[in-house]
């Protein structure tokens, strides 16, 4: 009796490790499912973030991606060469430059390749707001009509391209 | 070629460390022979760690960009002070701070401890070394600090605005010395199941490293709950966050432990006891970053949210835990129990202390870890908060508090003396000061109530051991444990009437408008403009009156560029009975601004405690390595005159 009473801490021990264990297997579901898939993009308009460049605004504009990035944001550059790929498929992406200098912007698009049919300049990031996305960088796929049709969060990765790719087939 | 050279030192450390686990599991720990060696291994070892470290901080201050933590966690723009503070906050910084205190904690004892023997000493370094190999491994194979990137950024993304303060400087620090301190009781308890010296003289070999990490432990988690009470700006110094949670427990074990270390140290008693609780303690640290870097479970901590990294560390923890307990249940049978005690003794009260404490650590862990074995078990998902915590830990701790009243006045063994004199003192302070609270203040919830009550009793009592003694000749450890414990009254009576007496007003105001607060009378004067080194910020310039005395409070709603977050600064006004507390909110876009002021009276004594609890530690600690160099010297000197 007395030495069974030793094991006690082992026991709880593994109780702790069959908790946390099946935690580990089983991660919760933090996918993000935006309330605006399905409506028309917010009513915004950009000025353009570059001289000599077109701005980006909420009008229906044929199937697009919209993209959310900065010069200042690390996760931007990763996803900056798939961005191209997409471009060079000939699909239309639109930029969103959030609180962003145009001498910055422009450098980068020198460094990691320029896909943008358009740059508009979200100074304030109220259009960020508008559009319920909480950072940078951020993709939506908008359909020829203006209808949101997906919110990706955070950064393009190769894994992401079929989705995407299928989104951008379904706008047209 | 400085992140190359630190990433090279981690290597040649992390064989040092398997170098010294080797040594000692041959000739080190089964003979006691060969311990020089392992000691300058471990030198080398903690060397070669700091100079990791030291390497990455130099990184961090030069702004290389090209180590991608450094992009991802700094900015060339930020003040020098959070450039050397940003290398430990974020994940692969604060595991390399860990291990850099682990390899610390292992030269000290290499270097300081005298009172073990030479084999119960090898073994000791050697499970030390089997500690730091495990988490040189996690952090060479999954948590590379000096990770290239190329092409380099052009500027990093910055550190978290919250954590650009002055409180990450010193809480991770102290924090950590704390959380790995332990890992010495761990590695002293493994060791002397493993050489049958379970006996009082492991457990004064222990003591001080217990008090030592016990003293940084008390002093990060005092400094992280002031941390967040005045940068979160949500008026609040304890959430029941899992995280806390997760600093809480150890120190809970390593409170216990340190009571029941005692009686073995002194009586020979608690043998069995105290070996688990020097096992639980270390174990509950590495719980807690295990719980921290799994991301498991939401936090405002858990910035490394990456099952893989969760699943080596949980491999880590089931290992050496496992390893440890598997040993403690299969060794701990043959351990001889010591003197026999009355349970109204000093013995006995350590006892009840002991059981106290591990039953607010019991509800802390089951309710830190209920919402994950509830959805395992039944799919539910739910969350368990404040109401839980402080209805079921409130009153344990106030039952541990009224046996502060008497219990370090007993005697050890059997104490056969009316109870009541030295009983007396403390409880009728205690039933004066909650009669007065009847009278004075009838709304009190009963909690805070019984708690300012019995802080009030415990401040006489607390100093009651020194009442029968000559001061000149009492040990420098018997004044550390009044000043610890009189720190417990000090805290006690902050938190009740934090939580009994505080006003909050949530306003929105215009400038020119005046404001009414506990005592206070707040105008707000004015909103501007004002900009720092990587911030620009609106400041509201607050004028609060009482009576004579007159305050000026600016804060702020600060924007910062990298990354680009807004964050509330609240101004804080100190005075001796209690805390003016504003912040800063939205415009309400009508010309009118969001303020939210706190009146809390006695609110500081809550921290005042912590530190004097932290200071009692330290003069004990002091008190003790003092008294033993001197018996040193002592017996010296009469082995000299012998020979």
């Amino acid at each position: 009796m007395r030495r069974a009473i030793f094991f006690v801490p082992l026991g709880l021990l593994l109780l702790f490790l069959g908790a946390v264990g099946w935690r580990l297997a089983n991660p919760p579901d933090t996918r993000i499912v935006s309330h605006l898939v399905g409506r028309p993009l917010p009513v915004f308009m950009l000025p353009a973030a570059l001289p000599g460049r077109d701005g980006v605004s909420a009008r229906a504009d044929g199937p697009r991606l919209v993209n959310f990035f900065a010069s200042w944001c690390v996760p931007c550059i990763g996803e900056a060469p798939l961005l191209g790929r997409l471009k060079d498929e000939g699909v239309a992406i639109d930029g969103i430059a959030v609180r962003d200098r145009p001498e910055d912007i422009a450098r980068f698009l020198a460094r990691y390749g320029d896909p943008y049919r358009a740059i508009g300049a979200d100074g304030d990031s109220r259009a960020q707001m508008l559009l319920g996305s909480s950072g940078v960088p951020e993709t939506y796929v908008v359909d020829r009509r203006g209808i949101i049709r997906l919110h990706h969060v955070g950064p393009v990765e190769a894994a992401d391209l079929t989705e995407l790719r299928s989104a951008l087939a379904a706008a047209r | 070629m400085i992140a190359e050279a630190g990433l090279a030192a981690l290597w040649f450390a992390a064989m040092l460390a398997a170098l010294q686990l080797a040594l000692s599991l041959g000739a080190g720990g089964v003979e006691g022979r060969g311990l020089a060696a392992i000691r300058a291994v471990a030198i080398g070892q903690a060397v070669l760690t700091l100079a990791a470290f030291a390497a990455l901080i130099a990184l961090f201050v030069r702004s290389d960009m090209s180590v991608a933590l450094v992009a991802e966690n700094s900015h060339s723009e930020k003040p020098l002070l959070y450039r050397i503070a940003g290398a430990w906050g974020n994940h692969e910084g604060s595991m390399l701070l860990w291990v850099s205190v682990l390899a610390l904690a292992g030269v000290a004892v290499a270097l300081l401890e005298r009172r073990l023997d030479a084999r119960t000493l090898g073994a000791t370094l050697g499970a030390q070394a089997a500690l730091a190999l495990g988490f040189f491994a996690f952090l060479l194979l999954a948590s590379n600090p000096f990770a290239r990137l190329d092409p380099a950024p052009l500027d990093g993304q910055g550190l978290n605005p919250l954590l650009q303060d002055p409180g990450l400087a010193f809480h991770p620090p102290t924090l950590y010395l704390g959380y790995v301190g332990l890992s010495v009781a761990f590695s002293l308890a493994v060791a002397a199941l493993l050489s049958d010296e379970v006996g009082p003289a492991l457990a004064r070999a222990m003591r001080p490293w217990v008090l030592g990490a016990w003293i940084f432990l008390t002093l990060g988690i005092t400094a992280g709950s002031y941390w967040a009470y005045y940068e979160l700006g949500w008026g609040g110094w304890w959430f029941w966050d899992p995280v806390e949670n997760a600093s809480l427990m150890p120190w809970l074990a390593a409170t216990a432990l340190l009571h029941s270390v005692s009686v073995m140290a002194n009586r020979g008693g608690l043998r069995a006891w105290t070996m688990m609780l020097a096992l639980i303690a270390f174990s509950m640290s590495m719980v807690g970053t295990f719980l921290v870097r799994s991301g498991i479970l939401t936090s405002v901590h858990a910035f490394a949210v990456d099952p893989q990294r969760g699943t080596f560390i949980l491999a880590l923890l089931a290992l050496y835990v496992g390893g440890a307990l598997a040993l403690f249940a299969w060794r701990i049978g043959t351990v001889r129990e010591g003197a026999p005690f009355d349970p109204v003794s000093r013995e006995g009260a350590l006892v009840a202390n002991n059981l106290l404490l591990s039953v607010i650590l019991g509800i802390t862990f089951v309710g830190t870890l209920y919402p994950l074995a509830a959805e395992a078990l039944t799919g539910d998902k739910l969350s368990v908060g404040p109401p839980y915590f402080n209805a079921a830990a409130g009153p344990i701790a106030l039952i541990l508090a009224a046996l502060l009243l008497f219990a370090p006045q007993l005697r050890w063994r059997h104490d056969r003396r009316p109870l009541w004199p030295r009983l007396a003192p403390g409880a009728l302070t205690a039933a004066t000061a909650l009669l007065a609270t009847l009278l004075l203040a009838p709304q009190m919830a009963l909690l805070p109530r019984l708690g300012l009550a019995l802080g009030i009793g415990l401040v006489p009592a607390s100093l009651l051991p020194l009442l029968s003694r000559s001061l000149r000749r009492t040990p420098l450890a018997t004044f550390g444990m009044v000043i610890a414990h009189f720190g417990v009254a000090v805290a006690l009576i902050g938190m009740a009437s934090d939580s009994a007496f505080t006003e909050q007003k949530l306003v929105a105001a215009r400038p020119g408008d005046t404001i009414e607060v506990g005592p206070w009378l707040v105008e707000l004067r004015a909103i501007m403009p004002v900009a720092g080194p990587n911030w620009t910020a609106l400041e509201a310039d607050l004028r609060a009156s009482r009576g004579g005395g007159v305050e000026t409070l600016r804060p702020q709603s600060r924007s910062f560029t990298a990354p680009p977050t807004v964050t509330s600064e609240s101004a804080i006004a100190t005075l001796w009975n209690g805390q003016l507390y504003t912040v800063l909110g939205e415009s309400a876009g009508d010309g009118r601004w969001q303020l939210r002021l706190w009146w809390k009276p006695f609110v500081t004594l809550i921290w005042l405690g912590g530190v004097l609890i932290a200071l009692g530690g330290a003069l004990a600690l002091g008190g003790r390595a003092w008294l033993s160099r001197r018996r040193r010297l002592a017996r010296a000197e009469a082995d000299e005159a012998f020979a």
